[in-house]
């Protein structure tokens, strides 16, 4: 029963508070309301049963106990004012979407989801905010959660979410779905916070184990509710196939010894090839759209890697071409970093070494990692073992470091 | 309505020369931007400021007054001008901000008043 509860939270956590807050027009009330109904349906569950509509149930007990809890406590203005959105609101108090018209209040539901969404990831906000606030009341993970994931004190992590929460508030901002002149920067605000929280799980910058794997399937979740609410947007589908491709190499990503493995030298049989068809589908979905974006982009890169048999067999000039068409709307270093790897595998490691003359990233390991790799392959052993220990140098990763440590003692081993 | 504050930011040792054609443009977009405002009903109050090093900082503790050459702040950036505004909402108020930093070529505060 417990596991039932903790699934239905899990799944409804993020619908119930995206309704309570249009509802209550207070994103505190909203999550005060959310968790008094959960902790009254850990009562009533394990004796009535869990209700057809939990999800309805849930909002429908936190409307409720909102609205008794104001008229108890309607001695604030902003409280009386809140009561007052409550009473003039459509829904009935005793209206119960159990019977009513299910259609109707699931597309409500799902416009609440939106409109939190992009309050959430508001480009007014700090990065590291808009993760936090998208993970606290969309994924409805307690702070405590979200500070562990991200590896800082609670009380930080508390003050972040506090202070996110109060600009949206002081700032007088709206609870709406932006307009379609907007959507396409509030939508990349989104799916780049998305983005964030699943690589944050995915290489962790910190801590022992490479992978978190709670962030990653957090973003995961999330990713499918936004192509599931917005079915017509081609970078949330490649965004959802980007993770789902790069998740599906999780397995063949750290050895027995927990180190790290790289792409080309990963046992493919241990990809998930449930994730690389579903990621599949979506990359051939985006191209029959034919709106080419940085997610679908890179998504059908990955999705090259995951189509072949083996490293060796990789369609490099294929994704070469996909690292040119990237670069041409996504001109930034790292992009062009990741097509000299590309090019260096499809021309020989000088090739490679030539592209990245015009790369300046001098404090990012993967590019004294990169360039160490193709400098080794080339044979220029002296600069190949000064790159790998600029990349050790750089990295906070202990199985990234361990990694990088083990190929700089196979060029140094290789020299003797 | 709400309101917000838009505020201008220089470089501390700043000095507009109007006789210059980037000082004009932005004079001239400057007064685009404010008839604008004024049209919209947007507009509450604005002004450009001299600068920061003509700024006195005057304080009182226990009655006794005392007085301090220069800015309050002593940061590089220094405000240069300002606006006050009123929006809808947030959104509405940073769209006029950043109509607000085109017109003038300069970075622009938006921030919330009380109340």
């Amino acid at each position: 029963m417990t596991d039932s509860l903790e699934t239905v939270f899990r799944r409804e956590a993020g619908r119930c508070t995206a309704t309570l807050i249009r509802l209550l027009g207070d994103i505190d009330l909203a999550e005060e309301a959310v968790a008094e109904a959960f902790t009254i349906a850990a009562e009533q569950w394990p004796i009535r049963g869990i209700p057809p509509n939990p999800g309805g149930w849930i909002t429908t007990t936190a409307r409720n106990r909102a609205i008794d809890r104001l008229r108890r406590e309607a001695t604030r203005t902003d409280r009386h004012h809140a009561a007052h959105r409550l009473h003039s609101e459509a829904m009935d108090p005793d209206h119960n979407p159990e019977i009513a018209d299910l259609d109707a209040f699931v597309v409500v539901v799902a416009d609440d989801q939106l409109r939190l969404m992009f309050l959430c990831c508001h480009p007014a906000l700090a990065a590291d905010s808009q993760v936090a606030l998208t993970l606290r009341l969309l994924g409805g993970l307690e702070t405590a959660e979200i500070a562990r994931a991200f590896l800082v004190p609670e009380t930080t992590m508390a003050q972040r979410i506090v202070r996110a929460k109060r600009k949206l508030h002081d700032n007088h901002a709206t609870y709406r779905i932006p307009r379609a002149a907007e959507l396409p920067d509030r939508l990349a605000a989104v799916l780049g916070a998305i983005y964030l929280i699943y690589t944050e799980g995915h290489t962790a910058t910190t801590g022992t184990s490479l992978t978190r794997t709670d962030l990653s399937t957090e973003a995961i979740r999330i990713g499918r509710v936004v192509v599931a609410l917005m079915p017509d947007e081609p970078e949330a589908m490649g965004l959802l196939a980007l993770m789902l491709l790069t998740e599906a190499r999780r397995p063949a990503r750290v050895d027995s010894l927990e180190s790290m493995v790289r792409l080309t030298d990963q046992d493919r049989s241990l990809w998930t090839r449930a994730l690389i068809e579903e990621g599949h589908d979506l990359v051939r979905a985006c191209l029959r759209r034919n709106q080419p974006g940085p997610f679908q982009l890179q998504a059908a890169i990955a999705a090259v890697h995951a189509d072949s048999p083996s490293a060796e067999a990789t369609d490099w000039s294929q994704i070469v071409t996909l690292y040119d068409q990237l670069y041409a709307i996504r001109p930034n270093p790292v992009v062009a970093l990741n097509r000299a790897v590309a090019v260096g595998s499809l021309e020989g490691p000088s090739a490679g070494l030539d592209a990245l003359t015009r790369v300046d990233l001098d404090g990012y390991q993967p590019y004294h990692a990169a360039r160490a790799d193709l400098l080794a392959r080339a044979g220029r052993t002296d600069e190949a073992l000064a790159a790998y220990t600029r990349a050790i140098e750089l990295t906070s990763n202990p199985a990234e470091r361990e990694f990088l440590e083990r190929q700089r003692g196979n060029i140094a081993d290789s020299e003797l | 309505m709400p309101q917000y504050l838009l505020s201008v930011w220089h470089d501390e040792d700043y000095e507009p020369d109007f006789s210059t054609p980037d000082a004009q443009r932005q004079v001239a977009q400057v007064g685009a931007f404010n008839d604008q405002l004024q049209s919209s009903g947007a507009w509450l109050f604005a002004g450009g400021l001299q600068p920061a090093s003509s700024a006195t900082v005057v304080s009182s503790t226990g009655g006794e007054v005392s007085m301090t050459d220069g800015p309050y702040a002593e940061t590089k950036e220094q405000m240069g001008g300002f606006w006050v505004i009123q929006a809808p909402d947030m959104d509405a108020a940073l769209q006029l901000g950043s109509r607000a930093a085109a017109a003038c070529e300069r970075p622009v505060e938006v921030r919330p008043l009380q109340g």
